[in-house]
């Protein structure tokens, strides 16, 4: 029997050497994350998933999981520092949902709308962040970059390329491609690669497509963000097999 | 009384009276009159104080994304953008659209153009039309028309809902949708859809008629005031099918002058800025279109529903087609050149907008499920369409890597602003010249800019180009000094 901790009241089973984050979904809990990707290894920089730990705050998917913790995620003082976190990111970059072909299927926007961040609260920095457009096949729209190197982790760690890399520190820091000439058409990036699948917003984009897709069918017009991160997610099952999480379970 | 009226010999000693904002109109503009001291109109102008931008910030960004970022110029008739611009990059990536795409998009037009019309007639001018221009402005609303005319106010509601549920079903949104994109759409018409819009499709065109009707109507009632308020000549331009019928999705432009001589007839409008061209003003955002061939003093003309329905050979309709000619049979005509004709036009283009729905509704190309097709990739591309006030050009060139570098926007009011102008100016002479100004008189100024159903939002691209003029006044309202820069950045 595996040792447990508390989430929000509820009791979470974990194995040896989970993170709270991977036991929560697991266990068919949501808890709000941009940067964490259930496919690479946790990275702790969006902050969005940070939770009360026996009191002290920290990043849910870099704490690892140990037994008869108190875990507080989904309380009022939590989503309200989430809120602020959104907001901050929205401020930060170039995000015009009302124009970006990622809309409905952004995670940034998908999370804006369930923690009902209703406007964006900081002023605007604008910056200035011209568009990558070299590649005969892909687009980078660096307006929209949060920054979580979920693709410079899938093009290391998966496609074996390192095309991407973060550059700069504090507000300068920004996503950079790892050229001499500074340009995507001159890296061996390909449509096919990880990379092209794991930006959670609108920067890395296949050409020609944007809006292929109807208004009514993208990700996130049926079900919001936090009914869907779990799909993504192994599932726990009980003694006799069935997953509490899922539809139809007992 | 000047006769031009643009602009005043002395204007510092003269009285400045404002009507900011206009009302009723989509956008944001006002209208200044400046009037000596025995309450003679010497200078009239209607400026548009709001500024867009788009023109210089699509530049750089992906062509794909042009046709859903241009149409948020506007709420009132996105669709319009969205087509214009989806037609333009047609051209960018070298695509024959197929006839399912096309029929699609020709739903969603018609679709925007009942619902803008009716949103027009029934919530912007009834209460102008109805109650009188000079009636108690406490009731001059759509509230009051309500009260006042329950059914007629419920039917322009309704028409209005059904044209937006069109826009849904063929956009995705009833407002800014998505549903075409460069070489086609991203959805067809399902069987579901087009059933849910089937069932009350006759309804709508059965309104649409007796709304024209009321157009009619009120012509009879009040022949001379209707067809003499703001009457001015002008030239015309539209877009015509290649049979010369009226056709507000595709086509070729026409132009006529005030005579009614043809100054040209199905011209392609991928080369349209060899016979258009546009001059810019100190004292306004929006620009002034003109003829080439006339030049910039003559060349300014008229364009949307009256244009459109007065200029083409034949309405393809059949009920539409019926009310185009008892339009322009009309009292010998007159009703067909008059100002408040708008009106009674663009309610013919209402009933052929619902009997073009109706027609398409029951075409099997709806559900086909060829959405998009590609060609031979361009650097530039044109896109027009007829929109509710009038003809809409877009206009791009995009680079190797896929990224705007130049757009250039007429937009239909813009085409429209000299004649504006010109239907204020000849209401100044007609109603306010000597006379002590009241709001009712001041609301005379309003109704001749709302029978273009201008959108000053949509109107306003001088960017680059920006006329400015600063004055120093003193605590009396006198002008102390002025300071202008030129549309070629010159002070002066």
């Amino acid at each position: 029997m595996s040792d447990t901790f508390q989430l929000d009241g509820a009791t979470v089973p974990f194995e040896p050497g989970q993170t709270v984050m991977q036991a929560a979904l697991a266990a068919g809990h949501y808890i709000p994350h941009l940067c964490y990707h259930p496919e690479f290894k946790p990275h702790g920089s969006c902050k969005l998933c940070t939770v009360k730990v026996n009191g002290r705050t920290t990043a849910s998917c870099t704490m690892p999981a140990e037994a008869n913790l108190n875990v507080e995620s989904n309380i009022e003082e939590m989503n309200a520092l989430r809120r602020t976190l959104v907001q901050m990111l929205f401020a930060e970059g170039n995000h015009f949902c009302p124009s970006c072909e990622k809309s409905g299927n952004c995670m940034l926007q998908a999370l804006g709308y369930d923690l009902e961040v209703h406007a964006t609260g900081f002023r605007h920095l604008y910056p200035d962040r011209p568009l990558d457009a070299s590649h005969p096949d892909i687009l980078l729209d660096f307006n929209r970059c949060i920054l979580c190197e979920l693709c410079v982790r899938a093009s290391s760690e998966v496609d074996g390329k390192n095309v991407f890399a973060l550059a700069g520190r504090g507000i300068t820091k920004h996503l950079i491609v790892n050229a001499e000439s500074g340009l995507l058409k001159d890296t061996n990036i390909a449509l096919s690669d990880k990379a092209m699948q794991v930006c959670p917003v609108g920067v890395i984009l296949p050409k020609r497509v944007g809006f292929s897709q109807p208004v009514g069918v993208r990700r996130y017009d049926q079900r919001p963000i936090s009914a869907q991160a779990l799909d993504d997610a192994p599932r726990q099952t009980d003694a006799s097999g069935n997953c509490e999480a899922c539809e139809g379970s007992s | 009384m000047g006769n031009n009226l643009e602009t005043a010999a002395h204007p510092e000693n003269l009285r400045r009276v404002a009507i900011d904002p206009v009302s009723r109109v989509e956008g944001h503009g006002k209208v200044t009159l400046l009037l000596d001291e025995n309450d003679h109109v010497q200078q009239v102008r209607l400026h548009i104080v709001e500024f867009r931008g788009f023109e210089k910030f699509v530049q750089g960004r992906p062509y794909w994304e042009a046709p859903v970022m241009v149409q948020r110029l506007c709420g009132i008739c996105p669709v319009s953008h969205h087509i214009a611009a989806s037609k333009a990059m047609d051209m960018i990536v070298g695509a024959t659209i197929t006839p399912t795409a096309e029929k699609v998009r020709r739903l969603m037009h018609y679709g925007q153009i009942l619902q803008s019309h009716a949103l027009h007639f029934f919530h912007l001018c009834s209460p102008d039309l109805l109650f009188g221009f000079d009636s108690d402005v406490a009731k001059r609303n759509i509230v009051g028309i309500v009260a006042a005319y329950p059914d007629i106010a419920k039917q322009g509601v309704l028409l209005r809902k059904f044209g937006q549920e069109v826009i849904r079903v063929t956009a995705g949104k009833r407002i800014h949708g998505t549903g075409s994109i460069p070489g086609g759409v991203n959805k067809n018409v399902s069987i579901e859809e087009r059933d849910y819009l089937l069932k009350d499709v006759e309804q709508i065109v059965t309104w649409s008629r007796e709304s024209v009707g009321i157009a009619r109507k009120l012509f009879e009632q009040n022949l001379d005031l209707y067809n003499n308020f703001g009457r001015f000549d002008a030239h015309t331009l539209n877009m015509v099918r290649a049979d010369g019928a009226l056709d507000l999705y595709h086509g070729g432009l026409r132009a006529r002058d005030m005579s009614g001589k043809t100054l040209f007839d199905h011209y392609d409008y991928g080369h349209y800025w060899d016979v258009i061209f546009e001059d810019v003003k100190p004292w306004s955002y929006m620009k002034f279109p003109f003829l080439r061939s006339l030049g910039t003093e003559n060349g300014w003309y008229r364009v949307g529903p009256l244009s459109r329905v007065t200029q083409c050979d034949f309405i393809p309709s059949p009920l539409a087609e019926a009310e185009r000619k008892a339009f322009l049979a009309f009292d010998g005509g007159k009703a067909a050149g008059a100002t408040l004709g708008f009106h009674w036009a663009r309610m013919i283009e209402m009933l052929h907008a619902a009997e073009v729905i109706r027609d398409l509704l029951h075409d099997p190309d709806l559900q086909g499920t060829d959405l998009v097709s590609t060609g031979e990739r361009q650097e530039r591309g044109v896109g027009v369409i007829e929109a509710p006030r009038g003809t809409l050009i877009h206009h791009y060139k995009v680079d190797e890597n896929d990224q705007i570098v130049r757009c250039n926007l007429i937009v239909s009011t813009t085409h429209n602003n000299q004649a504006m102008n010109e239907a204020i100016r000849q209401v100044a002479r007609q109603y306010l010249d000597g006379k002590k100004l009241t709001e009712g008189l001041l609301n005379h100024i309003e109704v001749a800019i709302r029978a273009f159903d201008p959108c000053l939002s949509c109107a306003t691209h001088a960017l680059g180009k920006m006329p400015l003029e600063v004055e120093l006044l003193d605590a009396e309202g006198g002008r102390v000094d002025r300071l202008t820069r030129s549309s070629s950045g010159v002070f002066e």
